[in-house]
C-alpha cells in the first residue's frame, strides 16, 4: 500500500475507478479470505468424512433424546429420564446461578477491599493490599481445588459447625435456613418489582419538574406506598406466609432449609474471593482518578463527607471504573466453567458429559459457544446501558 | 470500614507538633487516629494475631518435616493438629517434573533455569532490542532440545511423559512467543481499512474472547481428531499449546490494539509522506512506540496466561497442578493434600508476584 501519489488522492467508493491502492488491497483480501475459506473447508470435509465413519449424524435432533446422566445439585426439576435439552437448559441455570449471586458477591467484597486499601488505618490498608496480592497471583483453579479440599474436611453432618443458630457447615455442604417462595409468594414479590418499576418512572418524573421550576419534591412517600405499603397489602389480602423453615439434622442429614451443596459453595467462594481482588483494584484506582481538587471543593463548600462520596467522587469514579468491571464481570462468568473441575455441573460440565456419551462434539461445543456469547453479550450490553448513563454529559 | 482518608487529605499545614517518641507517633497517626479507627485496629490486631497464632501452631509447632521414606505414619498421628510438610521431600521430583525419567531429571531443572533466565534478560530495558529476539530463539530452541534429547547423547523424551514446572513453563512461554506475532497481525488486521480483514480479524477475537479458554482446550483435545484427515494425529500437549497460542493471540491483540491507537496520527501521516510501505511503516514507525506504550498491560496479560496455563489440568495434561493433584491420590498420603497445594500455590505466586512487581515498576518508570 504505497502511497505514490504526491497528495493522498480523494476517497474513492468500491464501485469507483480502481486504482493501484484499490487494487492492492482488494488483492490482499481476496487472499486472506481465500486461505481462511479454503482452510475451513478443509476442516470441515475432514470433519463429515469422520463423523460418518463414525456413525454420527451431525445436527441437533439428539438433544430430544433421553440424557440418562444424573444431575445432582440443580436449581430446576430434573430427572434422568429428561431429553438432552432439558438438561441444558438446567445447566444454564446452574451457570447463572453461580455467575449472578458472584458477581453480585465479588462486587460487594471488592468495593469494601478497594476502599480498605485506602484507609487511614495502616493496618486495614496493609491486610486489604495482602488480600489483593495474594489472591490475584495464584491460579483460580488451584485456589478452587484447595476450597473444595477444605469443603471435603469438613465433620459429618452429626458434627457439623453452628456458626449461627440455623446455619450449618458440614461435609454437606452450607445449610441455612430459608423461606419457602410458592406461587403466592412470587405474587408479593412481582407486585413489589412493579412498584420498583412504577416508581422509577414517577422519580424521574419528579426530576423533571424539579428541572423546570427549581423546587425539591419529595420521592420517599411514592417509595413507601409502592414498595413497602402495596406489596404489604397484597401479602395480607392473599394470606401468603413467609414462615422461616429452620433446617433440622434427622438421621445422617439435614432436612429444610436451603441447602448450598460443597461443589457450588466452593465454586462460589473461590469465583467471589478471586474475582474481588481484581475489583477492589478497580475500585481503588477509580477512586485515585478522582482529582484531590473535587474534595477540597466540596470540603469549601462545608458538604458532609458522606454527601460528598455519594454525589461528587462516586459519580466521577464510576466513570473509571464500570468499564474494566465489565471485563471482571465477563471473567468471572467464563471463570465459572472451571466447575467441570470439581464436579458441579454447570453447562460445560455437562456439555462435556453429552459430548462423551453421543459423540456430537460439533453441538456441544456449538452451545456451549452459544451460551457463553449469549451471556457475555447481555452483560456487555446492560453495562454499556449504565456507562452510557453515567457517562459524562458535555455541553 | 473506615474512611477513605489516603488521597482526600487537605495539606497539612497545622500538623500536629513532632514530639514524643516516634514510635509512637507513628502508632497514633496510623492505627490510632481517632476512636472508632483505634477500636477497629485493636480488633483486628486480635483477629490477626489469633490466626497467625493458630497457623503458626498448625504449619510450624505441630507439624512433621522429615518422615522415611514412604512411610506416613508420623503425618496421621499429628493429622487435624498439624501439618505434614513432610509430603513435600517425599513427593517434590515428581511434583516439580512428572513422569520425566528419574536420573535425566537434570535436564527439565536445567530448562526452568533457562526460563528464569530468559525472563530475566528480557527485563532488562537495555536488551529490548532486536537482538532480544534472537536470544528468544536461541533459548527456546536450547529448551527444546534438552526437554527432547536424542542429540548430543542425551536420552530421547517423549513428551508425554514430560510434566511439572517445565510444562506450565512452556505452556506460557510458547504461547507468548507465538501468540505474540498473531496478536500483532490481528490487531494490525482489526484497524485495516480493508473491510474483508478488519471483519475477520474481529470475528477472531470476538469468537475466542467470548468463549472460556476450557471450552477450547475441550475443542484442542476432543474436536481436533475430528477436523484432521483420517490418521493424522498430534500429541495432547501440542493441541493444548495451540489452543493457548490462539487463546493469547486474541488477547494479546487487544492489548496491542491499544497500544496502537495511542500513537498520534502525525505520526502515521509522518511515515505516509516518507513515502513508506504499508509494512516499513509498521515496522519502523508505528510498532516500536505501540509496543512500549503498552509493555506494563502486556507483562499483566502474561501472568494471567500463566495461571491459565493450569487449566489444562482438566484436560489432563500434567503441568505443575496436574502433577500436584496426581501426588496426593497415593493412598498414604491422600490426607495431606492442603500442604501440597500450599506448596505449589507458593511456586505459582513467586512467579507471578516478581511479574506484577515488574509490571508495576514500568508503570512508575513511564509515568515520571
Amino acid at each position: 500500500m504505497t502511497s505514490d501519489a504526491p497528495r493522498p488522492p480523494p476517497r474513492r467508493r468500491f464501485f469507483g475507478a480502481f486504482g493501484r491502492r484499490e487494487l492492492k488491497g482488494l488483492f490482499w483480501q481476496v487472499l486472506v479470505v481465500g486461505i481462511a475459506v479454503a482452510v475451513i473447508a478443509f476442516l470441515w470435509s475432514n470433519t463429515v468424512t469422520n463423523l460418518s465413519a463414525r456413525r454420527i449424524t451431525t445436527g441437533f435432533a439428539f438433544l430430544g433424546r433421553e440424557a440418562g446422566m444424573p444431575i445432582a445439585d440443580s436449581l430446576l426439576a430434573y430427572n434422568p429420564r429428561d431429553s438432552y435439552l432439558w438438561a441444558f437448559v438446567v445447566g444454564i441455570a446452574n451457570t447463572l446461578r453461580v455467575a449472578v449471586i458472584g458477581i453480585v458477591l465479588a462486587t460487594i467484597l471488592g468495593t469494601l477491599i478497594g476502599i480498605s486499601r485506602l484507609s487511614a488505618n495502616w493496618l486495614v490498608s496493609r491486610l486489604a493490599a495482602v488480600y489483593v496480592e495474594t489472591l490475584r497471583d495464584i491460579p483460580l483453579l488451584l485456589q478452587l481445588l484447595f476450597w473444595y479440599v477444605l469443603m471435603q474436611a469438613l465433620p459429618a453432618a452429626r458434627a457439623a459447625f453452628r456458626p449461627i443458630e440455623g446455619v450449618f457447615l458440614s461435609n454437606r455442604g452450607l445449610i441455612l435456613p430459608a423461606i419457602p417462595i410458592g406461587a403466592p409468594q412470587l405474587w408479593v414479590l412481582g407486585t413489589a418489582v412493579l412498584g420498583l418499576v412504577v416508581f422509577y418512572v414517577i422519580q424521574r418524573w419528579l426530576i423533571s419538574q424539579q428541572m423546570r421550576d427549581g423546587k425539591p419534591r419529595l420521592a420517599w412517600p411514592f417509595a413507601l406506598g409502592l414498595l413497602v405499603v402495596l406489596p404489604a397489602a397484597v401479602s395480607v389480602l392473599l394470606d401468603v406466609s413467609w414462615r422461616i423453615e429452620w433446617p433440622e439434622l434427622r438421621g445422617f442429614n439435614f432436612v429444610g432449609g436451603l441447602t448450598l451443596a460443597p461443589e457450588y459453595f466452593a465454586l462460589l467462594i473461590a469465583l467471589v474471593t478471586y474475582t474481588s481482588a481484581f475489583i477492589a483494584e478497580i475500585v481503588r484506582s477509580g477512586i485515585q482518578s478522582v482529582p484531590r481538587g473535587q474534595w477540597d471543593a466540596g470540603n469549601a463548600l462545608g458538604l458532609r463527607r458522606s454527601f460528598m462520596l455519594r454525589q461528587i467522587i462516586l459519580p466521577q469514579a464510576l466513570r473509571v471504573i464500570v468499564p474494566p468491571m465489565t471485563s471482571q464481570y465477563l471473567n468471572l462468568t467464563k471463570n465459572s466453567s472451571l466447575a467441570v473441575a470439581i464436579g458441579y455441573q454447570d453447562v460445560v460440565s455437562i456439555a462435556n458429559t453429552t459430548l462423551n456419551q453421543t459423540g456430537q462434539a460439533i453441538e456441544a461445543i456449538a452451545l456451549i459457544m452459544a451460551v457463553f456469547l449469549t451471556i457475555s453479550l447481555g452483560i456487555s450490553f446492560f453495562m454499556n446501558w449504565y456507562n452510557s448513563r453515567i457517562a459524562l454529559v458535555e455541553r | 470500614m473506615t474512611a477513605i482518608a489516603d488521597i482526600p487529605e487537605a495539606p497539612r499545614a497545622a500538623r500536629r507538633p513532632q514530639i514524643g517518641n516516634p514510635v509512637l507517633r507513628w502508632l497514633r497517626t496510623n492505627l490510632f487516629s481517632s476512636i472508632p479507627n483505634g477500636i477497629l485496629s485493636v480488633l483486628l490486631l486480635a483477629v490477626l494475631a489469633r490466626g497467625i497464632f493458630s497457623f503458626v501452631q498448625w504449619g510450624i509447632a505441630n507439624a512433621v518435616w522429615l518422615t522415611p521414606a514412604n512411610d506416613s505414619s508420623a503425618c496421621h498421628a499429628v493429622r487435624g493438629v498439624g501439618a505434614c510438610w513432610a509430603i513435600i521431600p517425599e513427593k517434590y521430583r515428581f511434583i516439580l517434573f512428572g513422569t520425566y525419567p528419574f536420573d535425566e531429571q537434570w535436564r527439565p531443572a536445567l530448562a526452568v533455569l533457562l526460563f528464569i533466565a530468559l525472563f530475566y534478560l528480557s527485563t532488562r530495558r537495555a536488551l529490548w532490542r532486536r537482538e532480544l529476539a534472537y536470544l528468544w530463539i536461541a533459548a527456546l530452541a536450547l529448551i527444546s532440545m534438552l526437554m527432547w534429547g536424542g542429540i548430543f547423547g542425551l536420552s530421547f523424551v517423549s513428551q508425554d511423559r514430560w510434566g511439572g514446572l517445565p510444562v506450565t513453563l512452556i505452556l506460557a512461554t510458547f504461547g507468548l512467543a507465538f501468540g505474540f506475532p498473531l496478536g500483532i497481525l490481528v490487531a494490525l488486521g482489526r484497524r485495516s481499512k480493508l473491510p474483508a480483514i478488519r471483519s475477520l480479524s474481529v470475528l477472531y477475537v470476538e469468537l475466542i474472547r467470548g468463549v472460556p479458554l476450557v471450552s477450547l482446550l475441550f475443542m484442542a483435545s476432543v474436536m481436533f481428531p475430528l477436523f484432521m484427515p483420517n490418521g493424522f494425529n498430534i500429541d495432547k500437549l501440542l493441541r493444548a499449546q495451540v489452543a493457548i497460542i490462539l487463546f493469547a493471540g486474541a488477547y494479546l491483540a487487544e492489548v496491542i490494539r491499544g497500544g496502537l491507537q495511542a500513537v498520534p496520527s502525525g505520526q502515521y501521516e509522518a511515515a505516509d509522506a516518507l513515502g513508506l510501505s504499508y509494512w516499513r511503516k509498521n515496522r519502523l514507525i508505528v510498532l516500536p512506540q505501540a509496543i512500549r506504550h503498552v509493555i506494563p498491560p502486556l507483562v499483566n496479560t502474561f501472568i494471567a496466561f500463566f495461571k491459565d496455563t493450569s487449566l489444562v489440568l482438566i484436560i489432563g495434561i500434567f503441568d505443575l497442578l496436574t502433577t500436584a493433584k496426581t501426588a496426593i491420590i497415593d493412598p498414604a498420603w491422600q490426607q495431606f493434600s492442603v500442604e501440597v497445594y500450599i506448596f505449589v500455590a507458593g511456586i505459582y505466586f513467586v512467579f507471578c508476584f516478581a511479574m506484577s512487581r515488574y509490571s508495576r515498576s514500568l508503570e512508575a518508570t513511564s509515568e515520571r
